[in-house]
């Protein structure tokens, strides 16, 4: 298990004034603690007591009550993790299609359970609940992007890429995958400007309305209203 | 007519994310003549077009709205909210998430012509953590809309303000409740609250606030601009207009199908290409794993409210997850239950210790080592569960359980006669017929 991360910074003066523009954002302080953490995540790469103690700080609350927060929501990395995050769906239908098979695989490949780290530090393994893909099933996310469509030797493919530090574009996601810290900043609130990038739509998303067209099906026209607005 | 897109309508279009894209194919036109409309207007139009909430119960959405108290005295003087459940992630449910990454501008214009109806000033689209360019798009939609004058202070002339924020979630299921949400956005731990207050009268920081699902709130613009009767010339008599339905599974082309309520799974899988090649249908969800298993003698029943009732489970959130005969369904069970096990907050006991019971009588069960007393002990856990749990998760955590038991009795009995599974379960993968083996 590593610890070094090359990209590990440290929390600065600017990661607080960063916090002060989320809690700007919310009617409450308190509300801005989930982006908060987020932040905190993407400087880090977890949540360290560090972060912990800034976001408490911020908010004037006790260290206990930020890390009681802190540990109840998943997303939150209580340990420094891979540049590549990579989570495998096992919930049923994805589990089922193959995703229990993909899970094993990549175990059995990297050398690493549930929740562990490579040793190079660049790969953290997780296995995680139905990510709304179910569409796309099996289902990976690597630093939460979609890799739609998994099969045992792509998901292989996958992480060997990532591991070479030249991982594949996401099915449906930007045109280059980011880091785990890159994808916390984008949490905590800050966009990134890669919302244009990639695709609309996969295809899975767009069967329903090309059977549509293909059957000349439409809804009714609206009142008063011409048909090709 | 079987498909009516409208919500889905413009997702085959490279740039129908943008707001170029969307303004150019008709978008917030919708939203000026809402402006023009009083705010009451706009909340009986809504409940004149029937609209029941998509996020899994089906409450009428303008009703709730009307819930909402007005006026200068007592609650009605506080601030009023809006906000939008985005944190889909009831297993199987997979359509506000392709929506928001193919029109979050669709949704970002009913939430302002909402937040005007009910008089919020400040509207939040709570989104899951898990789906970052999903966050990208709504984040991107919320500038831009700022920049085309359609958010901030004096909307279009109108005098109305309105401030929008993408909250990021972390990874928890119970953040979908609508009271653990609101919990976990006052930055807590996400853990539902106790009902009434209900959050028409007490939601985010305690003051009036509106919780609609990401679909609910994008049907508005529709609505006002085809009007009530158009919206519910769709649909059947108590659940109106169109809607999305989620076909996953061992189907040959699951996706997102958009059509009016009251459709059937055979008419969509009949549509659709069937099941995969060889294979027949064993079971499905009709609205993710909380909803009560149906079977294949379910094809034709309307998948309305009332209809998927009348068949002992209920809509949900629409979510068809179809298994074929190759699929064990005591191993499905567990699964989900673990799931549910995972996802317990712990607050009550019920749910928190019958679910941890659950996963170990299922575990028993599906390796074989289990009793028939163990089923026994099963449904009386999911008795005890069942109406006695806090929150509706675990209510959920018992729909596969009881359903199948109720269904495939006999296969759990064959797992404890077998001393194990008596399925395959590379048999049910997608890669077991052209890679089988890959995984070695
Ligand atoms: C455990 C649990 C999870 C839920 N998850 C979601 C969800 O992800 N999205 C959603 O819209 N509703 C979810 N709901 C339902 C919400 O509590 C609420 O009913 C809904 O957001 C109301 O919106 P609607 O009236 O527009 O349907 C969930 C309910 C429970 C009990
Ligand atoms: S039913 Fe489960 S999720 Fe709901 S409050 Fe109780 S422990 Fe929490
Ligand atoms: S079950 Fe895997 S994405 Fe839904």
């Amino acid at each position: 298990m590593s610890t070094t991360n090359p990209e590990t910074t440290g929390l600065t003066e600017q990661t607080r004034a960063e916090m002060r523009e989320i809690i700007a954002r919310y009617p409450k302080p308190r509300s801005a603690l989930l982006p908060m953490l987020h932040l905190a995540q993407s400087v880090e790469g977890y949540v360290s007591p560090a972060g912990i103690a800034m976001c408490a700080e911020e908010l004037g609350l006790t260290k206990a009550e930020v890390g009681a927060v802190a540990t109840f929501y998943t997303m939150y990395r209580r340990k420094p993790a891979g540049e590549y995050h990579v989570g495998v769906c096992t919930n049923t239908l994805c589990a089922v299609l193959g995703g229990d098979a993909i899970l094993d695989g990549l175990k059995e490949h990297l050398g690493i359970g549930h929740n562990e780290t490579t040793d190079d530090g660049r790969i953290s393994l997780e296995h995680i609940e139905c990510n709304a893909a179910c569409d796309y099933a099996p289902v990976m996310m690597v630093n939460w992007e979609f890799y739609d469509n998994q099969t045992p030797s792509s998901a292989r493919d996958l992480v060997d890429a990532c591991r070479a530090g030249t991982p594949p574009a996401p099915t449906r996601g930007p045109s280059s995958l980011c880091t785990f810290k890159q994808a916390s900043r984008v949490l905590a609130g800050f966009a990134d400007g890669r919302a244009n990038e990639g695709v609309q739509a996969g295809p899975a998303t767009l069967v329903g309305l090309e059977l549509a067209k293909a059957r000349g099906d439409e809804a009714p026209a609206m009142p008063n209203q011409s048909k090709d607005a | 007519m079987v498909f009516t897109p409208v919500l889905s309508r413009h997702w085959d279009d490279a740039d129908s994310f943008t707001i170029d894209g969307y303004t150019r194919r008709g978008g917030y036109t919708a939203l000026p003549k809402a402006l023009a409309m009083e705010p009451d207007a706009i909340i009986q139009l809504v409940k004149d077009s029937g609209l029941r909430g998509r996020g899994g119960a089906g409450f009428p959405t303008g009703m709730k709205w009307g819930f909402i108290p007005q006026g200068p005295e007592g609650q009605g003087a506080k601030p009023h909210y809006l906000v939008v459940n985005a944190d889909e992630s009831e297993p199987g449910t997979c359509k506000d998430t392709p929506f928001m990454l193919a029109n979050p501008h669709a949704l970002l214009e009913g939430v302002i012509i909402s937040s005007y109806a009910i008089r919020a000033g400040f509207a939040v689209i709570y989104v899951r953590g898990e789906i970052v360019h999903v966050i990208r798009r709504l984040q991107q939609a919320v500038i831009d809309a700022y920049a085309a004058g359609h958010l901030g202070k004096d909307i279009g002339g109108s005098g109305y303000s309105l401030d929008v924020v993408v909250h990021a979630g972390s990874g928890a299921y119970i953040c979908g409740e609508e009271t653990a949400l609101l919990d976990s956005l006052e930055g807590y731990r996400g853990q539902p609250r106790l009902r009434p207050p209900f959050p028409a009268t007490h939601g985010l920081y305690a003051s009036p606030t509106v919780v609609n699902n990401v679909e609910s709130i994008a049907s508005v613009p529709s609505i006002v601009l085809g009007g009530a009767e158009w919206f519910s010339s769709m649909g059947t008599e108590k659940s109106k207009g169109y809607t999305l339905y989620s076909l996953s599974g061992h189907v040959k082309n699951p996706g997102q199908f958009e059509a009016p309520l009251g459709i059937t799974l055979r008419q969509l899988l009949d549509l659709s290409g069937g099941m995969r090649e060889g294979h027949t249908l064993k079971f499905w969800t009709p609205g993710g794993s909380s909803t009560p298993l149906l079977t294949e003698e379910h094809l034709d029943v309307p998948l309305d409210y009332e209809g998927v009732a009348a068949a002992g489970s209920m809509l949900g959130t629409k979510a068809l997850q179809c298994f074929d005969e190759t699929t064990c369904a005591v191993r499905a069970i567990l699964r989900w239950t673990e799931f549910y096990a995972h996802e317990s907050c712990g607050k009550c006991t019920p749910c928190r210790e019958g679910t941890y019971w659950m996963v170990q009588i299922l575990q028993r069960l599906e390796a074989g080592t289990g009793t028939e007393e163990d089923i026994a002990t099963l449904l009386d856990t999911c008795d005890n569960i069942f109406g006695r749990s806090f929150c509706a998760l675990g209510d959920g955590a018992t729909s596969p359980i009881v359903s199948g038991v109720q269904y495939f009795r006999d296969e759990f009995i064959a797992h404890i006669t077998q001393k194990g599974c008596p399925l395959d379960p590379v048999a049910s993968t997608v890669f077991s017929a052209s890679t089988a083996g890959a995984s070695a």
